[in-house]
């Protein structure tokens, strides 16, 4: 009985939307890519650098949200690297993305271990605080799971709508998702593929900086090299359990964050009696189980890991 | 991702000119292999003591951290190769191959945090055993819960994070034998955000004072102003207020039990797990007096008393708890 009374508590909820808030940010930014054509597997080292950039420039005396800003710049910087890889040059979109998961994640490591003093644990910052919205607040159950939110966790609720909104009812969205289906109609129509592309990719590795940042400076205080922890790779697939749809990817993280949460209050609540390892794996084998029944129904961008090339059929 | 720095301490120099020095004066070349980062928790424990021992001359201290397993066994060799006297690391992801290489290399001394044990002549282990801390830190914890409800987040089960929340347990039992426990895994050693996460939970069922095997458990704890216990490093400065003891690991016993028998020729292939626990001073608990009891903390200095005279001995459980 406790187990189901757990999913009526709002410690579960508010849990639900802090470890879902960097897989939205991920989810998002790749889907971005996804949309113009471009899958990008260097989310996992741009989320890490993501994490140790937006930290760092806060240790380093910046202001939160100027660490994120620089989070979000440069991971566009990696997005840029990785466009200029795959959409001019045309080449191979999975051997790029993972060699720039590598490289990110390697130069992560180094640019912390040069700047930051060695330490018994890592430094810490003064992270994002819980925001209280004085309205929301007296709200039963809703206003208890959003008081302990951060600033970011709003703005990635934003920008599930924001995206909606540009994607499918802007000439903009319009022109991205023409793109990621047939660049060479777009092309017809007076929109330059290449630009696009490239300009989707830096803004979605942008996001995924954002989300990566997220880690270091709400859910945690410091950096660890390898604190990422493959929330890169979830996200490249709540993108196909999303069907490439922002508000589906919300909710895709969102049931993602629910297990995970509850399968930690389901150790605590069960004392033990069924092994740890199948809470642990309840999450992902979810995530695999959803994927199977929303993957049937997916429409993947049709030109997505097609190179567009000029005058080519 | 493998970087390597030098420490030289000013000793060498002196050394070098004193050439008539004898020659167990000269300090002894060592280096460190780690496979994480020196600031994850274990590993700054070896660096620290490594580094201390440098800085008295007793060694010159090279090091490589965030070696990967692949790599692992190649660091090692060119270490050996190198002419390394003392090689100081972790064989746990490396097992076999850690000893192949040992074999390989008969003149080079290696000691190895490690879930085997010893090979051959030259290649010894260490386990990381401060259950002693962890088991007064428990009886802390059971005589100053309010709610009779204390948790653990652990990274992963293995034998040594069992032996820890398994002591930290019977420590609790010991002061409070109604108290429930909670234990949580989060199933991988480097992941605060989630640590911090299985500690809520926790608190979300009841727990005030959590036992952060992981780093992370005790920012749940400060968030909802519930109190911690820290593991190998003395996490009092970064979460003042909220961790009030620690279930303390010094490496250094066991860096110079493993120095002296180099220097003596004798062989390393043994273990030095002894060399981790309360009588040798390998492990301890530091703790906040002003935050316990006047009684509590009276009854576990007792029994810190006992078990550093070797008159009581912290249960050994490897087993997963639960």
């Amino acid at each position: 009985m406790d187990a189901l009374w757990i999913l009526a508590s709002t410690g579960l909820w508010d849990a639900v939307l802090r470890i879902a808030t960097p897989l939205i940010f991920g989810t998002l930014g790749a889907l971005l890519c996804e949309r113009a054509g471009v899958l990008n597997l260097g989310i996992e080292g741009i989320m890490t650098f993501g994490a140790m950039i937006g930290w760092l420039t806060v240790f380093s005396g910046g202001g939160l949200w100027t660490g994120l800003l620089v989070a979000a710049l440069c991971g566009a910087l990696f997005g840029l690297l990785h466009a200029g890889l795959t959409v001019p040059l045309g080449l191979s979109q999975h051997v790029t993305g993972l060699g720039i998961t590598l490289f990110a994640s390697a130069l992560s490591y180094y640019i912390f271990r040069l700047v930051v003093p060695l330490e018994a644990s890592p430094p810490t910052i003064a992270a994002f605080r819980p925001i209280e919205i004085p309205l929301v607040a007296e709200i039963p159950f809703l206003g208890e799971v959003l008081a302990s939110q951060t600033a970011p966790t709003y703005l990635a609720l934003a920008l599930v709508a924001v995206m909606g909104w540009v994607l499918f009812r802007t000439p903009l969205g319009l022109a991205i998702r023409m793109t990621g289906e047939n660049p060479h109609a777009a092309e017809a129509q007076g929109v330059n593929p290449l630009i696009l592309r490239t300009a989707c990719v830096m803004a979605g590795s942008a996001l995924m900086g954002v989300g990566g940042a997220f880690l270091t400076m709400s859910a945690f205080n410091s950096f660890f090299p390898t604190m990422v922890q493959g929330r890169g790779w979830i996200c490249i697939a709540l993108v196909v359990f999303a069907s490439w749809r922002p508000g589906w990817a919300l909710f895709g993280a969102v049931l993602f964050a629910a297990f995970d949460a509850y399968q930690l209050r389901l150790q605590s609540a069960l004392e033990n009696a069924v092994p740890y390892q199948l809470f642990l794996m309840a999450p992902y084998l979810a995530a695999i189980g959803a994927l199977a029944l929303m993957a049937r129904k997916a429409r993947v961008p049709q030109a997505l890991m097609r190179p567009y090339r000029r005058g080519e059929r | 991702m493998v970087s390597i720095r030098v420490i030289t301490p000013a000793a060498i120099a002196a050394a070098g000119l004193a050439a008539g020095a004898a020659a167990s004066q000269e300090p002894l070349s060592v280096a460190g292999i780690h496979a994480s980062p020196v600031e994850n928790a274990w590993n700054s424990r070896l660096h620290e003591a490594l580094e201390e021992a440098a800085a008295e001359g007793v060694i010159a201290y090279q090091f490589s951290e965030g070696v990967s397993g692949t790599d692992y066994p190649r660091a090692m060799r060119e270490y050996a190769e190198q002419g390394v006297d003392l090689i100081i690391g972790e064989s746990y992801a490396v097992e076999r191959e850690a000893r192949e290489v040992a074999a390989d290399y008969p003149d080079t001394a290696f000691v190895m945090g490690s879930s085997g044990e010893p090979a051959g002549e030259n290649f010894g282990v260490f386990g990381t055993w401060n259950h002693g801390g962890a088991y007064l830190a428990g009886m802390l914890a059971g005589a100053m819960t309010e709610t009779d409800t204390v948790g653990s987040v652990g990274a992963v089960p293995i034998p040594e994070v069992n032996l820890l929340i398994n002591a930290f347990a019977a420590g609790v039992a010991e002061t409070n034998p109604d108290a429930r426990h909670l234990v949580s895994f989060i199933g991988t050693f480097f992941d605060p955000p989630q640590a911090r996460e299985a500690g809520l939970a926790q608190i979300d069922s009841g727990a005030d004072i959590l036992f952060g095997e992981r780093i992370g458990t005790a920012d749940a704890a400060e968030q909802r102003g519930a109190l911690a216990i820290g593991s190998l490093i003395d996490y009092t400065d970064r979460y003042p207020e909220t961790v009030f003891a620690n279930a303390m690991w010094y490496f250094r016993p066991t860096l110079d039990a493993a120095i002296a028998d180099v220097q003596a020729g004798e062989p390393v292939g043994r273990s030095y797990t002894e060399y981790s626990l309360m009588p040798a001073g390998g492990s301890d608990i530091l703790f906040d007096a002003d935050a316990a009891p006047a009684e509590a903390v009276e009854a576990m200095e007792a029994r810190r008393q006992e078990i550093i005279d070797g008159a009581f001995e912290v249960p050994v459980n490897m087993d997963e708890p639960g």
